[in-house]
């Protein structure tokens, strides 16, 4: 389970929002307990470095992810992992997100519509590299949003 | 030795270890030695034809391995070689 501080939460949906039509990505920073739930306590929105299409693409630089990972060791965090967003998809993660993506990192995926968020899942690669969901909640509402 | 910087992705593969120190040579060899003390990194680094994979970015120092040598780039006492995953994907 990924629980998202509603402070945090506004940071990644105003930057989707912001972003639309194209996609926004960042970092999420938080600690992560023994049973493996996830709580984050920061997001740190990061330029979309893709050349094309961003409207459907996002990259992070390579020197930007050192950036972030630093940043988690400065302020005593850990790096959850990543969200983006879908403009005008839903929030489910594409051959794309699943060839590029990381062990261990949560996935976030915020859709966002013109008039603004319409949903957000998390997902996590397993061990045969596929995507399998994790339940998503804030902080306020502990809502699983799915 | 050098130093290699493991991202926090694949630290679960080092025993949740960040940074490692290598004998060094080249990139090739530190990327080899490491893979051969912890086997379980190199399917998430090697291709099937034993290169690094191009998902994954190596950094020797500030600058990244394509823009030197390659794989070749040599690896030196003070050298740090950061491994840095590519952060991509989209709908």
């Amino acid at each position: 389970m990924i629980t998202v501080e509603r402070s945090a939460e506004k940071i990644m949906y105003d930057d989707a929002v912001k972003a639309f039509p194209d996609e926004c990505c960042g970092f999420m920073y938080g600690h992560e307990d023994a049973a493996g739930n996830r709580m984050v306590t920061q997001a740190l929105p990061i330029n979309n470095a893709a050349v094309e299409n961003r409207k459907r693409r996002f990259e992070i630089a390579p020197k930007d992810y050192m950036k972030g990972e630093r940043h988690a060791v400065e302020n005593d965090l850990e790096l959850l992992g990543i969200y983006h967003s879908h403009p005008n998809h839903p929030a489910i993660p594409s051959e794309h997100d699943r060839v590029a993506a990381q062990p261990f990192f949560s996935y976030v995926i915020i859709s966002t519509e013109s008039d603004g968020v319409k949903n957000t899942r998390s997902w996590v690669l397993n061990s045969d590299s596929q995507f399998d969901e994790e339940v998503y909640a804030n902080h306020l509402t502990n809502t699983n949003k799915i | 030795m050098a130093t290699i910087i493991i991202p926090t992705p694949l630290r679960k593969f080092t025993n949740n270890t960040a940074k490692l120190q290598i004998t060094g040579g080249t990139v090739e060899s530190s990327i080899k030695e490491l893979t051969t003390n912890f086997p379980d990194l190199k399917r998430h680094l090697l291709d099937e034809s034993g290169h690094i994979r191009s998902f994954v970015n190596i950094f020797v120092g500030d600058e990244d391995i394509r823009d030197l040598q390659q794989e070749q780039t040599q690896v030196k006492e003070d050298t740090v070689v950061s491994i840095i995953p590519a952060i991509a994907g989209g709908n």
